[in-house]
Order: structure tokens, then C-alpha cells, then sequence
């Protein structure tokens, strides 16, 4: 792998442009601006319909200094898919405006609704044939675009408009579903989370997807300040308790001889080292208010620690597997 | 839900009442705009009233969940948007083959593709009709205010139970996202699905003259077959020529049979008239003011509403083309229903063209005008 310093990624120009309409405080713009920063050279984007999609695009203007193609909500991975199968031909005839390409990084940006919902079948398609893409998850853990409405990647008891709190639903009452899970399970090169609280991490990871040789899968947690509710100067402060907390660990797997290779990268190794220092999920619900119902009118134990046991169970799968 | 009486909503929002009154008790559905606000409403208020929300993974999910809602006995519905209504067009036509009741509510939107997504238009009409595959007749419905957005939802759903039929309500961006006078009476007539009267009933056949057949449900100790295949009376699967003719035909004819008691339109000024707007949905609230204005002004204008899209009110439009001089037709399209206008008014009269592409609504003095040059 070649190294990148957070120097060098500075002085790189932007492949996303400022001027972009996301919201002030949005976790998704600092995640692929990164993401972008780790572009080894030719790059092509592909993006599903979602908030990157709709506010780095609005006429006049364009966020993307890359090409960049938006395909409709469920298909960002099959696009991305076509665009990498057209750039092999291309090399193997030595034909047409991508062949002179050696390297060529394609990086996929959807959402959680166009991952674990509606662009799952899109994503687990390309991921088993084998093509050397990047799919990056921005996982703001709700439909944010439309209106704030439940997905697959929405935490167990968050509020959102279509899992309302109030006597009859608790807010959401199913746990988020187990992606990175599923797409380890694809058996790809490689596969992490990332989160905009740990820019090095982010870089890193960032260029080992776009080098591994086959599919990568960034699994990215972006703080969304309305539709979490808490103020936009404290994106940064969230992101980080999450990790801090367990409920959103830091870790990479690669696929080699024949099974996964889990590592936990150093925030959460250092947790997983001095366990005292792990903080209550408590912390991380009560600084958002999308969970304000489990602390008013009356403090709701019985679903905090039901939300505690699920993050301790899964931090101790999640550490069994990586050897810690 | 809202009590009987007067409120100020949005029109998802009445839509979403309506259907709650209707009997609907199951809603499976998926974001987009500007149909938010029914899956919003919904999820808050079904199950205040023992009905089930489900929020799906996509479109081709939710209208699936819809038919296996339906086929459990509930009274089922999703609502979408343009690129999801594209979505949903395969379990729509399963709906039409296995005779399934639902509703589907498509608050349109301007396209192709995601296009202008948080604008309105009338571009789904001809989806609506063509959309999924295979030969069936649609019953397609078009409010064109949010009194109309609740009480043709609950006539959707009549209608649904009614002919064992997935119904379309064609509403758009406006009427969705206006906020209205809506007035919820004390009762409203429900149409409940015919069940099976005996163990020897045909669940896909009938002798009765509606040619609609009885419908047993799952858990009634029925050995029920539901399939998209071609099918006996029975269920079983029967692909020969004769039993697809046989059954695709009835399947057509129940609805054309019953189609002047389905196709549901509205005249104002109608007595006497030279030129005659004909529109539907948003469109028809600038042409209601620009034929006001100009009968103001003396001109012998008035306005032709339809309330449904599908069955197509033909012999109504051919007794408008022999009176009237000249039909102006007003939509948020490139000018879809004009094609069905020119067709029906089998060049009786003249028909003009008054398309809109944009997202955005013709104005009145825009659609005065238009009466105004056809006049001359």
C-alpha cells in the first residue's frame, strides 16, 4: 500500500468542490471529500439518488471535479458495475477513451436506504461477480432526502417520521440490520467502517479500498444533524462517542486464503485494551434527539439497557473475531 | 383520524384519512416525494386503529406486501411516485391476473427519471393505462382537490372490493402538498369484497353476469392456489390457448361491463358551449378559473372534468365534440389525453392542445388566452 500523510492529502486539490448545498454540520461531505483525497489518479463516481446526490448537483453549480453519473436510488453499484466491466474491455482491445487508463478508481456513493434497502440486490450483484469498485456507505441511518423516514440502517428505538414515539411505537422496533455482515460475507478483498471523527483512519482505509483488487466496501457512519437532532458544531462530538461507546466500532476486514481477516483499528483497539474506558451507550442517545423519548417523560431503563446488551454483545463478536 | 367534520390538511394527508375510513388496514410503502406524507400519516395513525404500517425495502417490495395483505383479508394500500410506480408495474399486473383488490396511489410527479422531484405533473396518465404488461382495462381515478383526495380514495377502495381489482388513484404534486378545506362526514358507504358463499365456490370464475368471481381468503380452509400463471376457475394452472383466451377476457370484461358505473365525470357550463376545456387532476382548477372568466366576458366556454382517467368517458367526449366547436385540452404533459380526446371525439370537432412541461401549473390568463384564440 502507498502511504498517504494527512500532508499530502492536504496540499491535493478537492475532487469535491465547496460550495455544495448539504447541510452545515452534514457528516457526509467531510467523509467523501476524504475519501476523494485518497483518489490515486483517473477516477469516476457514482452516486445513488440521496442527500450527496441532490445537493452537490443543483444547477448551476457541481460539487464534482470527477466524472461523476447518477444512476436512479437502487442501482449505484450496477452502474459502477458497467463502468468497470466497459473500462476492462477497453484496456484488453486497447480501444476507446478508457483504455489508456491502468489504474481507474470507480467509487460508488449511496446512502443506507440505497444500500440496505433499496440497493441491496444492486450491491450484492456486483460484490459476487468481482469488480474492482469502491462502494462507499454513508450511513446517516435514515431516509434524510425525503423526509427523515426509517431504513434498514436505523438504529432500534431512534424516532423518525414513519417510526413515530409516542404510547402505541417506541420509535424504530427493529435493530439495525448487520450489514457489513453481509457484504463480508460476499467473501471481497476488503471491507471497513470509517467515521469523520478519525480523518487518518479514513484516508488510510480509503486508499486500501480503492488498491484492493476486487470490490471494497467503505461502511461509513455520517452524523445528520436534522434528522438525529442535535446542533451542527457537534457532528464531530457524535461521531466520536459513537465510536467511544461501541456502538459504531472501527475496524477492517480483508479476505485472504480462503477467510476474513478482522482488525480493529486503533480507537476501538485501544478500547478493546483498557475496557474501563468504554463509554455508556447512555452518552451517545442522550446527546440526540431522536432518542429524547427514552429519556422524557420518564427515563425508559428498560430500552436503554436493551440498546447496551445489544452493543456489548456485538463489541464481544466483533472482538472474538479480530483476536482481541 | 380526524373527526367528522371540518379541517384544514394537506392532501396526502386526506388521502391517507380516507383511505383509514375506507377500511384500509394494511399499508406497505417506501420514501419518495411528494408521497411522504401518506406513509407519514399512516405509520402514525394505523396503528391507533389495529391496522399494520410497513415501511419496505422498495416499491416492488411494498406493492407485494400489499397483494399478500390482501389475499390475508385486509384491506391494503401503498403510495409512490413516479419512479415508483415504475417499480411497482409487474406486481400491478399480477394484481390484474390474480384478480387481487388493493389501491395504489401514484402522486405524480415530473419525470422522466427522477427529473423535477419535487414538482408536479400528469405524465403518469399513460403508465397508469400501459404500464405493466399484458391485456387488462384500469380503473384510474383523479382527484382534483383535497375534498376529492379522501373521497376518491374511499371510492378506490369500493371500487377495488367491488370488481377484485387493483384500483389507481392519479393524484399529483399540487394536490398532494395543498392544504385544504376537508370536510369528514359522520358515515361514508364502504363496499366490502364478495367472500365465497359455499365450499364449491370458484375462487377465478364465475356464472354471475358482474363476472366478478367470490374471493376466499388464506387461513378460510380453502385449498387456495394464487398464481400470476394462466389459470383455471380453480387456481390451477392451465396455460392452453383456451384458458388464458377465456380467462384474460373475463378478467377485461368485468370492468367494461360495468364501465358506465365506473367512469365518474363533471360539467360546469356545459348548456350551451363553443369551446370546451377538458382536464383533470390540478390542471382542471386554472381551467375552472379561466372558463369562469371568460363566460364573464360572454363567450360560450365551459369545462369538461374528468374524475376518471380509466375507463376513458368516450361517449360523453363524442356528445361534447358534436355540440362543442372546438375541445381544448389541458394538462401537465405533452399532451397525453389529447390523443384519447382526438380518438374519442372521432373528429367531430377540432381539438386543441394545451400541454404544460415544467412542474409547474398553466395560469388562468395562460388558459383564458387559449379560449380566447380558439374563439376567433
Amino acid at each position: 500500500m502507498s502511504d498517504l500523510t494527512l500532508k499530502e492529502a492536504a496540499l491535493k486539490p478537492d475532487l469535491l468542490a465547496s460550495g455544495h448545498r448539504l447541510c452545515a454540520g452534514c457528516g457526509e461531505t467531510i467523509i467523501a471529500r476524504m475519501i476523494l483525497k485518497a483518489a490515486r489518479g483517473p477516477t469516476i463516481a457514482t452516486s445513488a439518488t440521496g442527500c450527496l446526490e441532490v445537493s452537490t448537483s443543483i444547477y448551476p453549480y457541481t460539487a464534482w471535479m470527477v466524472p461523476w453519473i447518477h444512476s436512479a436510488f437502487e442501482n449505484a453499484a450496477a452502474t459502477a458495475s458497467g463502468i468497470e466491466a466497459a473500462w476492462r474491455a477497453m484496456r484488453r482491445k486497447q480501444k476507446g477513451p478508457l483504455s489508456r487508463y491502468e489504474t481507474l478508481d470507480i467509487i460508488a456513493f449511496a446512502g443506507d436506504g440505497g444500500t440496505y434497502d433499496i440497493g441491496l440486490q444492486a450491491l450484492s450483484g456486483a460484490l459476487e461477480r468481482g469488480h474492482d469498485f469502491t462502494y462507499v456507505l454513508l450511513d446517516n441511518e435514515a431516509y434524510m432526502n425525503t423526509g427523515i423516514q426509517r431504513s434498514g440502517g436505523t438504529p432500534f428505538a431512534a424516532e423518525t417520521t414513519t417510526s413515530p414515539s409516542g404510547k402505541a411505537v417506541p420509535g424504530k422496533k427493529e435493530w439495525k440490520k448487520p450489514i457489513d455482515e453481509i457484504v463480508i460475507a460476499h467473501e471481497i478483498p476488503y471491507a471497513a467502517s470509517i467515521n469523520p471523527a478519525y480523518p487518518m483512519d479514513v484516508l488510510r482505509k480509503s486508499r486500501k479500498a480503492l488498491e484492493a483488487d476486487g470490490p471494497a466496501f467503505l461502511h461509513a457512519l455520517v452524523p445528520c444533524s436534522r434528522g438525529w437532532r442535535f446542533p451542527p458544531e457537534k457532528t464531530i462530538e457524535v461521531s466520536r462517542l459513537a465510536v467511544q461507546t461501541c456502538i459504531f466500532p472501527l475496524y477492517e476486514c480483508r479476505f485472504l486464503e480462503g477467510r476474513p481477516h478482522y482488525e480493529l483499528s486503533s480507537p476501538s483497539l485501544a478500547i478493546a485494551k483498557k475496557p474501563e474506558s468504554k463509554k455508556p451507550v447512555e452518552e451517545y442517545l442522550r446527546i440526540q434527539g431522536r432518542f429524547n423519548h427514552l429519556f422524557r417523560p420518564e427515563m425508559r431503563v428498560d430500552l436503554i439497557s436493551s440498546i447496551q446488551e445489544w452493543v456489548d454483545n456485538r463489541w464481544e463478536m466483533l472482538k472474538e473475531k479480530s483476536g482481541v | 383520524m380526524l373527526k367528522a367534520g371540518k379541517h384544514l390538511v394537506l392532501g396526502n394527508v386526506a388521502c391517507a384519512e380516507g383511505a383509514i375510513r375506507a377500511g384500509c388496514r394494511f399499508f406497505a410503502g417506501y420514501p419518495i416525494t411528494p408521497a411522504n406524507e401518506i406513509s407519514h400519516h399512516m405509520s402514525i395513525e394505523l396503528p391507533k386503529v389495529g391496522g399494520f404500517y410497513l415501511q419496505m425495502e422498495d416499491e416492488i417490495a411494498s406493492i407485494s406486501a400489499v397483494l399478500g395483505a390482501s389475499w390475508a383479508g385486509a384491506k391494503a394500500m401503498t403510495a409512490t411516485s413516479g419512479p415508483g410506480f415504475s417499480l411497482m408495474q409487474e406486481g400491478i399486473s399480477y394484481a390484474h391476473m390474480t384478480e387481487t383488490p388493493c389501491v395504489v396511489v401514484d402522486v405524480q410527479r415530473s419525470g422522466p427519471s427522477t427529473g423535477q422531484a419535487t414538482m408536479p405533473s400528469q405524465m403518469d396518465v399513460y403508465q397508469a393505462k400501459y404500464g405493466a404488461h399484458g391485456d387488462y382495462e384500469v380503473v384510474a381515478l383523479v382527484p382534483w382537490s383535497v375534498q376529492e383526495m379522501f373521497d376518491l380514495t374511499i371510492r378506490a377502495f369500493n371500487l377495488a372490493e367491488k370488481f377484485r381489482t387493483p384500483v389507481l388513484l392519479m393524484a399529483d404534486g399540487v394536490i398532494g402538498h395543498i392544504m385544504e378545506k376537508l370536510v369528514i362526514p359522520e358515515q361514508v358507504e364502504i363496499v366490502d369484497r364478495r367472500r365465497c358463499s359455499s365450499r364449491e365456490a370458484m375462487p377465478f370464475g364465475t356464472d354471475d353476469p358482474s363476472r366478478v368471481p367470490e374471493m376466499p381468503l388464506f387461513g378460510e380452509g380453502y385449498r387456495l392456489i394464487v398464481t400470476g400463471s394462466t389459470h383455471r376457475e380453480s387456481g390451477f394452472r392451465d396455460e392452453s390457448p383456451k384458458y388464458h383466451a377465456m380467462l384474460v377476457k373475463r378478467i377485461r370484461e368485468k370492468i367494461l361491463k360495468a364501465e358506465s358505473e365506473i367512469s365518474d365525470s363533471v360539467g360546469y357550463y356545459l348548456e350551451d358551449p363553443k369551446i370546451v376545456v377538458i382536464s383533470y387532476g390540478a390542471t382542471a382548477r386554472p381551467s375552472f378559473g379561466a372558463v369562469k372568466k371568460a363566460r364573464k366576458g360572454g363567450l360560450e366556454a365551459g369545462l369538461f372534468r374528468l374524475r376518471t382517467l380509466w375507463p376513458f368517458p368516450d361517449r360523453e367526449i363524442r356528445r361534447l365534440a358534436e355540440a362543442a366547436e372546438k375541445l381544448i385540452v389541458v394538462e401537465m404533459n405533452s399532451g397525453k389525453i389529447l390523443r384519447e380526446v382526438e380518438r374519442a371525439s372521432r373528429g367531430c370537432s377540432e381539438v386543441l392542445s394545451l400541454p404544460k412541461i415544467g412542474g409547474v401549473l398553466h395560469s388562468v390568463d395562460e388558459i383564458y388566452k387559449a379560449i380566447m384564440e380558439a374563439y376567433q
